[in-house]
């Protein structure tokens, strides 16, 4: 597989990407598996998602695939490593691997999470959680000013799944991510999958949420699988996963949100038991026909 | 105590007790709740390390791959988010484990899938094309010295590696007998390749890759193998696409 593509080396890529902005259509996060398909059969994605973290080595088959891909679509580069949420700042090495690849692939969209990875040099691959307080905010803001102005575009960021609350936290969570964005001049990005599991987890309305979400500084819509589990009180524990189908609930508040948003770019994420591509070409479909929705009553 | 050591250090410890402050939405404790981030880290970690190491987890078998995984994640947690290089302190961490010692291949295997991992996410370089070395004169092209491509690596080890490689790898391919083995990786094209080098091979390429010439290189390799021959380690690095430049 993958002979007949241009074989210049990555230095040799797109110096200006040929999209500058992600169309308000359906996406998918791109996995190496699918390639050939979406060569040949992506529709309706017009778009697709890679995590920064698999494209930071030196050269071969992922950046070559990658920079053919990059004359296709539109790509928005989501970082799982940046550590936005955490006490130190960005670790200045990773921040500078981010910014070879934004530089050299010239994407779309960058964005990464409300969630912190990293603490005293090591990485937990994991999006942990971070109390929401005003000490807290600054520094969020700080690493966000010094994330934007490093690689030289707005990023945005990310709510995440939550799967309890700090006792110490002060700040509701959209009111915190509007209040970061105002401050920092990010967009925001809005995972209607992780509202709904918060919202099982932590007892309110994902509508609320929805509700309370400057929907306006939204850039990107992520949809998800998640897993079921029980807590200690036998309630039910959603586990943010991407590895299934997206659930029909999530699916309705897909519609809420943009039924008040308009449309978006919307995304569709499949990252763990990755499926074959007509299942994810099923799950974009449907994301597509939630758009046509939107567009067809505005 | 900071909330950040608070947490890594109950996640890498099940024995802690969970950090104080953390609740549900009635604000009762949070309990197991604090397990999900336990086992994501767990899970995801051990899942990178059965990617990375795919025969050293056929050779121990997937449970006791978990079992290694487990014990070695708490050890050494990644020190970048860059999992492709997740695992570099995996070989000396064998070596130093007694109940592996009857296994004490098990890192260099463990370096062999490092050096080939490495190889896979190398920079691009275009080779040398074979009929420029072919036009030259046997005493030209033995003052020659050449540039490799990045994706190049050798690996010296005790151990039939290669051997061990491919009967983990290849169906049907022959059971390793003992021997010390030096391998060489190239990458033609996007995937690595491991070649088993014959003796004085590995000293000849290291040679080589560090600017002698290839009268010098050969010598060296002759003298301390008699036997010698570089037609066939030159026809390997020709083949895989290895040199990249000739100067004289």
């Amino acid at each position: 597989m993958f002979d007949s593509i241009d074989r210049s080396a990555p230095s040799g890529g797109p110096s200006k990407g040929p999209f500058s902005a992600l169309p308000n259509a359906a996406g998918v996060g791109y996995k190496p598996q699918h390639f050939q398909s979406l060569l040949d059969d992506a529709a309706p994605v017009k778009w697709l998602e890679i995590h920064a973290e698999n494209y930071m080595g030196d050269g071969g088959r992922p950046l070559a695939q990658l920079r053919h891909l990059a004359q296709r679509f539109p790509i928005s580069v989501h970082g799982v490593g940046l550590s936005i949420g955490g006490e130190a700042a960005p670790d200045p090495d990773h921040l500078a691997r981010l910014k070879h690849l934004i530089d050299w692939l010239q994407p779309a969209r960058f964005s990464e999470h409300l969630a912190w990875s990293t603490h005293d040099s090591h990485f937990f691959n994991d999006l942990l959680p971070l109390p929401y307080t005003d000490q807290s905010l600054g520094r969020i803001c700080d690493h966000i000013d010094q994330v934007q102005s490093t690689l030289g575009c707005q990023m945005l960021l990310e709510n995440p799944s939550s799967y309890l609350a700090f006792a110490e936290s002060t700040w509701e969570e959209p009111a915190f991510l509007h209040e970061i964005a105002r401050r920092t001049g990010c967009g925001l990005l809005l995972d209607v999958n992780n509202v709904f599991v918060s919202a099982t987890n932590l007892d309110y309305r994902p509508q609320d949420y929805i509700d309370a979400y400057p929907l306006d500084l939204v850039g990107e819509i992520h949809l998800g699988g998640h897993d079921e589990d029980e807590d200690d009180h036998g309630k039910p524990l959603l586990i943010d996963s991407h590895g299934a189908e997206v659930v029909d609930p999530v699916w309705a508040l897909l519609d809420y949100t943009l039924a008040r948003s308009g449309a978006k770019p919307v995304l569709v994420e499949w990252d763990t038991d990755v499926p074959e591509w007509p299942l994810l070409q099923a799950e974009a479909i449907r994301a597509a026909a939630a758009l046509d929705r939107v567009r067809e009553t505005a | 105590m900071s909330r950040e050591r608070d947490f890594t250090s109950a996640i890498l410890d099940a024995r802690l007790p969970v950090p104080s402050g953390l609740l549900d939405g009635q604000n009762q404790a949070a309990g197991r709740r604090f397990s999900v981030y336990r086992n994501n880290v767990a899970v995801s970690l051990t899942q990178a390390l059965h990617q990375g190491f795919p025969v050293l987890t056929r050779i121990l078998g997937p449970d006791n791959m978990d079992g290694l995984a487990g014990q070695f994640l708490r050890a050494h947690p990644p020190v970048s988010p860059v999992l492709a290089h997740y695992g570099h302190a995996l070989p000396a961490y064998l070596d130093s484990l007694p109940q592996l010692s009857h296994l004490g291949y098990l890192g260099d295997i463990v370096r062999l899938e490092l050096a080939l991992r490495r190889s896979y996410h190398a920079a691009d370089a275009a080779p040398i094309e074979a009929l420029r070395l072919s036009t030259l004169s046997p005493d030209a092209l033995l003052a020659c010295r050449f540039s490799f491509a990045p994706a190049v690596s050798v690996l010296r080890s005790d151990w039939p590696i290669h051997a061990i490689w491919r009967y983990n790898t290849v169906d049907g391919a022959a059971k390793p007998a003992p021997a010390a083995e030096d391998v060489l990786i190239t990458r033609p094209d996007y995937d690595p390749e491991p070649h088993p080098l014959p003796p004085g091979a590995a000293l000849w390429i290291d040679a080589l890759r560090s600017g002698d010439s290839l009268a010098t290189a050969t010598d060296a390799a002759t003298a301390a193998h008699p036997d010698f021959d570089l037609s066939a380690p030159l026809a390997l690095l020709i083949e895989g696409r290895a040199l990249t430049d000739i100067s004289r």
